[in-house]
């Protein structure tokens, strides 16, 4: 059982807002963050990591980490963290990156091979992909068991084929170490693939918890369908009126009619839903 | 020509190298704990110590020197305290020489290693940290190995510029040969003589080097940027 509870200061660079998060995370739960950027995720991170001052109590299986007289330095505190941008060892190779953590050469073998690294153990991460930097860098997080493991987007600057895999492989590494995780994340796919629970920060605070499926879904009520997208560009063509809606990484036209025409605005976020009853799904 | 130089007297440069390689060892150590401070930390003296660090460029050789001279003196505490303890003359020796190039070449040592330092990503080192690695193995087995180019620029620049000096040399050393007429100091002497012949031979000697070396550097950092693969 992990009881967080936070406060700090955050220098914003329009304006200064509070973090202030009060959670409990169960053992072994794997626990996705989402919001906008500057809420204050990474933030919370650090400082589970010790990485950052903050106010409050924070207590792991028992252990103290954070109280009002003592913060527990990153060293003792036993996380993995895997930072946006790999932050690998340069100097080293792909299989002593992991032997520098712990000088465990079955472990650090067997995690090399879940992630499809044996083959480039010995190359430098200098060379690597940032799909194999993503992976080894994971790997280099599990190499001391820890108690909580951290993910800062572990996986925004992959594609999103690399990122499918990888979301495979963070999946299996966290049913076999069993591990509770905190992974700061933006693609609602990939929360609802892995996590058990999703908090969403705004301004510091927690404005939604709960299961990806009751957090994320954004259908309410009779709709089947409902995707929030950018408009961006109202056409006239001869009667009608076409919405041009930017959804994920597609555009689609929707018919909308004068009055609701006037109403919207460009750049406006929309709601875009649908009542059929047997939508066909085709590939 | 090869009867000329085994005709040479060497020993002016022999000293000139063994000025800069026993500076650059002790500024090697000094200043590595200095630029990892001055590159980590968020404190109101660091512009104060950066300053000061710095000032061997702008100030004179002259002025540098003659406040060093003034200060290993009989005349001053320190000299005395030296003189009387320990028996040994801070001024007009080889010992005068290394104090003073240390000043004279701290910023050439400080200032690239600072840089190197600035430069590394911090995640990786904290990433160092959350592995349970204390700062010092962090320093060692992580930040110093990564910044091999900036290390190497600011040992071989300190060497190269300790090589180099001549102002605050005359000014604390004078020039006793064997003991503080380095190969600046004998060149400048050859020219007073109107010995030119000697001067040429000198001075050439003085620039191959010193190119081989700068060359060396501008080599093996090029190397290092487009290396791949780790031994």
């Amino acid at each position: 059982m992990i009881k967080i509870q936070i406060h700090k200061n955050l220098h914003g660079i329009n304006k200064d807002t509070d973090l202030d998060v009060n959670i409990e995370i169960k053992s072994g739960e794997f626990l996705a963050i989402s919001g906008k950027s500057g809420s204050g995720k990474t933030t919370l991170l650090r400082i589970l990591a010790g990485l950052e001052k903050a106010k409050g109590k924070i207590e792991v299986n028992g252990e103290i980490w954070l109280d009002e007289k003592n913060s527990l330095i990153p060293q003792k505190r036993g996380i993995g963290f895997v930072f946006q941008d790999y932050a690998l060892f340069e100097n080293m190779s792909v299989l002593q990156n992991l032997l520098f953590v712990k000088k465990d050469i079955n472990l650090a073998s067997h995690l090399l091979q879940i992630t499809e690294l044996s083959a480039l153990k010995n190359r430098s991460t200098k060379t690597l992909s940032g799909g194999q930097k993503q992976r080894v860098s994971l790997c280099r997080a599990m190499m001391n068991r820890p108690k909580l493991l951290l993910l800062d987007e572990p996986l925004s600057a992959l594609d999103s084929e690399m990122r499918a895999k990888l979301q495979t492989e963070i999946l299996s590494l966290h049913k076999e170490f069993k591990t509770t995780t905190i992974m700061v994340s933006h693609d609602p796919s990939e929360i609802y693939k892995l996590s058990s629970r999703v908090l969403i920060l705004d301004n510091g605070k927690i404005i939604k918890d709960g299961t990806a499926k009751k957090v994320l879904l954004k259908t309410s009520g009779s709709q089947k369908f409902s995707f929030s997208g950018e408009l961006l560009e109202i056409k006239k063509v001869d009667v009608i009126f076409i919405a041009i809606v930017s959804i994920g990484q597609q555009l689609v036209e929707v018919v909308i009619n004068e009055s609701e025409a006037k109403c919207l605005k460009i750049g406006q976020t929309v709601n875009l839903s649908t009542k059929a009853f047997s939508p066909s799904i085709s590939y | 020509m090869l009867d000329i130089l085994q005709n040479i007297n060497y020993t002016p440069f022999i000293l000139s190298f063994k000025l800069a390689g026993l500076t650059t060892l002790i500024l090697f150590i000094l200043a590595l704990p200095l630029s990892w401070y001055l590159s980590q930390t968020h404190s109101k003296i660091k512009p104060v110590l950066e300053a000061i660090t710095a000032l061997p460029i702008v100030l004179p050789p002259s002025v540098l020197g003659f406040y060093i001279l003034y200060t290993l003196s009989y005349n001053s505490s320190i000299g005395a305290f030296f003189h009387e303890y320990f028996g040994i003359d801070l001024v007009f020796n080889f010992h005068s020489l290394v104090i003073a190039s240390c000043f004279y070449s701290l910023p050439f040592m400080v200032q690239p290693l600072q840089s190197g330092f600035e430069s590394i990503n911090k995640n990786m080192l904290e990433a160092s940290y959350i592995s349970g690695k204390s700062k010092i193995v962090t320093i060692l087995k992580v930040a110093i190995p990564n910044i091999k180019p900036a290390l190497l620029t600011a040992i071989i620049v300190t060497f190269s510029h300790t090589v180099g000096e001549f102002g605050v040399v005359l000014m604390v050393g004078g020039s006793i040969p064997g003991e503080t007429k380095v190969a600046s100091v004998a060149i400048y002497e050859m020219v007073e003589i109107m010995d030119y012949s000697s001067a040429h031979i000198y001075s050439g000697l003085m620039l191959i080097m010193s190119f081989l070396t700068l060359l060396s550097v501008y080599i093996f950092n090029h190397k290092q940027k487009f290396s791949g693969f780790i031994k």
